[in-house]
C-alpha cells in the first residue's frame, strides 16, 4: 500500500506512440520524496548531457508533489522538469491550480513524456484509460481556448486541461505551459512541450489517495487552517501590504502599487519613476482593477484566493496572478489597462509573463539605439502600445524579427551582434530575470541570484525578512512568535541587522551568517518542490503556517516514512545537489553563477569572491560550485561521483572543497 | 385536526456563490471525513457536495447531495441568473441516473449528504470548516412543528386500504371495531 503519492507513473512515448503505467520503486520516495526531487532523478538518470533540449531524447515531466491530493492545504503544484532550450540547464517551473490532484485522483504521479510525434496531438488520461488523441484541430488555439474546446469534445467538463498556445507550437524559447488560473512558465518548457507535438494534457480521475496516520496528520492540517485564519487577522505589521499576508504577492487584491512602480525598473529594465505613484494613477488604476476583475479565484484546496479572473470589454475572460499584473505596463511604460488587455492575448499565446514583456522592450530599445532599423520592422504601428502587440503577435509567430526575438534576449542579442549584448543587460544564466536595478549590494539576495538554479529570485527568497526593521523594538516584537525560523542564531541575525551603520548591508549579515539564511531559504523552497506545496503557504512568505519545524511530521503522518528535521534537511539537501549535478554535468560552472552585472550600482568584488568562496565550502562545492566526492556520498550520491570523477569533471584527489579564491576574474 | 406541537431542530448551510472561490475544499474534507476509517483517504468524486464552477463564465455553485432518484425528471430546467446561463440540472440535488455526480466512482451508490451526522456532534460540519472563505455558513434553529407525520401516515394507510375494499367496508368495519373496544 502506498501512501500519499499512487505509486506509478505515466510513460508516454510520442514517437512510437507507446503508453505504459510503471511501478515506481518506493525507496526513491524515501530518498528524494517526489516532484523536483524525483524529477531531477530521472533527468540524472535518463538524459545524458548531450541530450539537446530539441531531441526527442528530452524528456518532459509532468510531476505532482508527495503530498499533493492529500488534505494538506495548499499543496497543489505541478513541477514540470526538462531541459531548457533558453538556459540549456534543467528548468523546473511550477503550477498551482488543480491539474496535479486530478493527476493524483487519476492515480498518476508524473507523466514522463519523450520522443516526437509527426503530428499535433493532446493525451487524455481518464483513470486507466490513456488514449493519444489527434489535436491538429487545435494548432494555432489559444491556451484557454484550447482548454475549453478538449473539455466540450470529451464532454468532461471537469477535465483539467494543461495546454500550450501558439507561442509553445512554435518553440518560443519563453514559451509557458497554461492552466487556467496557473502556468508554468520559466525556463521555455513550453517549447519543449510544442516540440514533442503535444498540445495539452487533460486529465480525470476518481480515485482514492490514502494517509498513514489519518488522525495525527488530520491534527496538522486543522492546526495549518487555524494559523491561516490567525495571519489573516494579524498581518506582519511594519512591511508593505503584498509582505505582510500569506500566499503568492496578494496583486489582484492589492491597489497600491507605489512600491513595485516606483523601485522596479520600467521599459527594459532600466528607469525607475520616483514620483510616479500619485493620487491619479492610484485612482485610475483602482478603478482598471475594479471594473476588470470579476472574482478572487483559488487553487485547489487553498483558501489564498491569489488569482482573478479578469473581463477586459471586448475581450475573452482570462485568469491572472502575481506580478504579470504589472510587467506589461511597465515594460511599455503604459497604463494598467493596456497590461491586462495584451496579458490576456500573452496568455492564450502561453508566454511568460516576466521574459516576453523584457523581450519587446529590449527589441524597442535596440530600435532606437538603432542597431535595429526600419527594415528589421515593415509595417509596425507608431505608437506604443500598438508596437508590443504587433511584436507579440510576430514573436509568437517566428515572423521577421519575431523569430530572432523568440529565443529571448540573450540569444537574440547575440544573433543580432553590433553592440546588442549590452541591452541583454538583465539576465541571469541567459534568462530575464525580475525588473529590479537596487543601490546598494545585499549579500543575501547577491548569493541567491547567484546561485540560484529555478534562475528566478522569487523562486528561492522566503521567510528571512527582505529588509531590516528599523527599530529593535519592531525587530523584538516581529521575533517574539517566529516560530518558523530553524534556529536561534539566524532569528539573532535579524535582530542584530539594521538599515544604516555598522550593522547594514553590504557588510551585515556577515560572510557566515548570511550562508545560513541562503541555505534555510533555498532548502524550504527544495523541501516544497517536491512535496508540491505551494511557497505562498510555506517557502515564500513572513511566518507562513508550514515550516521546517511542522513538515516533518506532516510528510511522515502522511507517507509513513520516519522522518525527523535532520532527515528532511538531508533530503532537501540531496535534491539540491542532484539538481545542480544534472547541470554540472551541462557544463555550469562558476562563471555562471553572478546576478545581472547591473543589478546593484554598489557592487564590493572581494566581498563577493567571498560569499562565493564561503558559501560553496559551506555547500559542500568545490571552488568551482562542483559538489564533492565525499559530500555527494554523504548525500547517498555516489553515483553521481562516480559519473564526475569518469567524465573528468572530478579529478581523484582534487575533490576537497578549495579554500582558495579563483573566481575574482568573474566578479570585475 | 390540530397535531401536537414539538420542537425540532432545522439544519441549514447557507450557501452565497458570491464568496466562493473554487477551491474544492469543501469536497476534498466531505469525502476525507467520511472515508472508513475516517481520514484515512479522500477522493472529491466521492463528496456530498459538488461545486458546479466554471471560472470564465463565473459560475460557482456548491450543490449538496440529496435524495436518490430512481428515474430522471421528465423534464429539465435551466437557469439564467444575472445574465449568466448555468447548465441544466445545475441546482439539482438529486443522485440521479442522468449524471455522474453524487454516486460513489466505483460502486455507483448514491451519496447523500447527511450533515456530517457523528457522535459526538461536530460544531459544524466539515464542508463549513473548511471553507475559509464563508461561501458556507452552517445555522441551526429550533422550529416549532405539529405532529402531523403520524397523522399523515394514518391517512395514507387508510386511503390504501379504501381503495382496496372500498370506503363503505372501511367504515362498517371501523364501527363495528370500536363498538367492541
Ligand atoms: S496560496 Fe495562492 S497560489 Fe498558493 S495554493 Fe493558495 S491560492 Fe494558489
Ligand atoms: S470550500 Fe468554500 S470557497 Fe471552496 S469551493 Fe467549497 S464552497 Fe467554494
Ligand atoms: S455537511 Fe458534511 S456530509 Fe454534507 S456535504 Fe458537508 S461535509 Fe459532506
Amino acid at each position: 500500500m502506498r501512501y500519499a503519492e499512487t505509486g506509478f507513473n505515466l510513460e508516454v512515448d510520442l514517437t512510437r506512440g507507446n503508453i505504459e503505467r510503471v511501478a515506481t520503486d518506493p525507496r526513491l520516495t524515501e530518498l528524494y520524496l517526489g516532484g523536483l526531487g524525483t524529477n531531477a532523478k530521472i533527468l540524472w538518470d535518463r538524459v545524458p548531457p548531450d541530450v539537446e533540449p530539441f531531441s526527442p531524447d528530452n524528456l518532459l515531466i509532468f510531476s505532482t508533489g508527495l503530498l499533493v491530493g492529500t488534505p494538506a492545504v495548499g499543496c497543489n503544484r505541478t513541477i514540470v522538469s526538462t531541459i531548457s532550450p533558453q538556459t540549456q540547464l534543467m528548468a523546473f517551473s511550477m503550477m498551482g491550480g488543480f491539474w496535479a490532484p486530478e493527476l493524483k485522483y487519476a492515480g498518476y504521479d508524473k507523466v514522463i513524456i519523450r520522443g516526437k510525434s509527426s503530428d499535433l496531438v493532446y493525451l487524455w488520461i481518464n483513470d486507466d484509460k490513456v488514449e493519444i488523441r489527434d489535436a491538429s484541430h487545435l494548432q494555432g488555439k489559444g491556451t484557454t481556448e484550447t482548454a475549453e474546446l478538449i473539455r466540450a469534445e470529451l464532454k468532461e467538463p471537469n477535465a483539467q486541461v494543461s495546454a500550450i498556445g501558439t507561442a509553445g507550437e512554435n518553440r518560443v524559447y519563453f514559451a509557458s505551459i497554461e492552466q487556467g488560473k496557473s502556468s508554468a512558465s520559466r525556463g521555455g518548457i513550453g517549447a519543449v512541450m510544442g516540440d514533442k507535438g503535444l498540445k495539452a494534457i487533460a486529465v480525470r480521475g476518481s480515485k482514492d489517495i490514502f494517509i498513514a496516520r489519518p488522525e495525527e496528520f488530520m491534527a496538522l492540517c486543522n492546526e495549518v487552517l487555524e494559523y491561516i485564519k490567525v495571519r489573516r487577522e494579524n498581518p506582519i505589521p511594519g512591511v508593505m501590504p503584498i509582505l505582510a499576508g500569506l500566499g503568492s504577492p496578494q496583486e489582484m487584491v492589492i491597489h497600491d502599487e507605489k512600491w513595485h512602480t516606483e523601485n522596479f525598473a520600467w521599459g527594459n529594465s532600466r528607469v525607475r519613476r520616483k514620483g510616479f505613484w500619485t493620487k491619479e494613477v492610484a485612482e485610475q488604476w483602482t478603478g482598471t482593477m475594479e471594473s476588470m476583475r470579476t472574482r478572487l479565484i483559488s487553487c485547489h484546496n487553498c483558501p489564498m484566493k491569489c488569482a482573478a479572473t479578469i473581463s477586459v470589454p471586448g475581450l475573452p475572460t482570462y485568469m491572472m496572478k502575481c506580478f504579470s499584473k504589472l510587467t506589461y505596463t511597465m515594460a511599455a511604460m503604459s497604463d494598467l489597462e493596456f497590461g491586462l488587455s495584451i496579458a490576456q492575448r500573452a496568455t492564450e499565446y502561453g508566454v511568460d509573463a516576466f521574459s516576453a514583456p523584457q523581450v519587446m522592450a529590449f527589441a524597442l530599445e535596440l530600435y532606437e539605439a538603432g542597431i535595429l532599423t526600419d527594415q528589421h520592422f515593415p509595417g509596425m504601428p507608431s505608437d506604443n502600445e500598438g508596437r508590443f502587440y504587433w511584436l507579440l503577435d510576430r514573436i509568437v509567430r517566428r515572423e521577421g524579427i519575431g523569430d530572432i526575438l523568440a529565443n529571448g534576449t540573450h540569444w537574440a542579442a547575440e544573433q543580432i551582434g553590433n553592440g546588442a549584448e549590452e541591452y541583454a543587460h538583465n539576465n541571469i544564466k541567459k534568462h530575464e530575470q525580475l525588473p529590479l536595478k537596487l543601490s546598494m549590494l545585499n549579500p543575501i539576495y547577491f548569493l541567491m541570484y547567484s546561485t540560484g538554479e529555478k534562475i528566478n529570485i522569487t523562486q528561492i527568497e522566503g521567510n528571512f525578512p527582505q529588509a531590516p526593521f528599523v527599530t529593535r523594538e519592531e525587530r523584538e516584537e516581529f521575533a517574539k512568535d517566529w516560530i518558523q525560523v530553524p534556529n536561534e542564531k539566524i532569528k539573532q541575525h535579524f535582530l542584530d541587522w539594521e538599515p544604516r551603520g555598522e550593522h547594514s548591508i553590504p557588510h551585515y549579515p556577515g560572510v557566515d551568517a548570511t550562508c545560513e539564511i541562503v541555505d534555510w531559504q533555498e532548502m524550504m523552497h527544495y523541501i516544497d518542490d517536491a512535496t508540491g506545496m505551494c511557497a505562498g503557504l510555506s517557502s515564500f512568505p513572513l511566518k507562513p503556517p508550514y515550516h521546517i519545524h511542522n513538515l516533518p511530521t506532516l510528510i511522515s503522518a502522511a507517507t509513513g516514512i520516519d522522518l525527523d528535521e535532520e532527515g528532511l534537511k538531508q533530503i532537501a539537501r540531496r535534491n539540491r545537489n542532484l539538481v545542480r549535478a544534472v547541470n554540472i554535468r551541462r557544463g555550469m560552472r562558476r562563471k555562471d553563477e553572478k546576478p545581472p552585472a547591473d543589478h546593484w550600482k554598489k557592487r564590493f568584488p572581494e566581498l563577493e569572491t567571498e560569499l562565493i568562496d564561503t558559501y560553496y565550502r559551506f555547500k559542500g562545492w568545490n571552488e568551482q560550485g562542483i559538489p564533492t566526492r565525499e559530500s555527494l556520498r554523504e548525500l547517498s550520491l555516489g553515483y553521481v561521483a562516480a559519473d564526475f570523477l569518469k567524465r573528468g569533471i572530478l579529478a581523484d584527489g582534487e575533490d576537497a572543497p578549495s579554500r582558495e579564491t579563483s573566481g575574482q576574474e568573474e566578479e570585475t | 385536526m390540530k397535531g401536537e406541537q414539538r420542537k425540532k431542530i432545522v439544519k441549514t448551510i447557507k450557501i452565497d456563490v458570491d464568496k466562493c472561490n473554487g477551491c474544492r475544499a469543501c469536497e476534498l474534507i466531505c469525502s476525507a471525513f467520511h472515508a472508513a476509517p475516517q481520514y484515512s483517504s479522500n477522493n472529491p468524486r466521492r463528496a456530498r457536495i459538488r461545486v458546479v464552477h466554471d471560472p470564465l463564465r463565473d459560475i460557482y455553485v456548491p450543490v449538496y447531495a440529496g435524495e436518490y432518484a430512481a428515474a430522471e425528471c421528465a423534464g429539465r430546467d435551466k437557469y439564467t441568473i444575472d445574465g449568466k446561463e448555468y447548465d441544466e440540472c445545475s441546482f439539482c440535488r438529486a443522485s440521479c441516473p442522468s449524471r455522474d455526480v453524487f454516486k460513489e466512482p466505483d460502486s455507483g451508490l448514491p451519496l447523500k449528504c447527511d450533515m456530517c451526522e457523528s457522535e459526538p456532534p461536530l460544531s459544524e460540519p466539515m464542508c463549513v470548516q473548511w471553507c475559509l472563505a464563508d461561501a458556507l455558513i452552517y445555522e441551526e434553529r429550533e422550529e416549532e412543528v405539529e405532529e402531523e407525520e403520524a397523522q399523515e401516515e394514518i391517512e395514507i394507510g387508510l386511503e390504501a386500504m379504501a381503495s382496496k375494499h372500498g370506503w363503505q367496508k372501511l367504515l362498517d368495519t371501523a364501527a363495528r371495531m370500536s363498538r367492541k373496544g
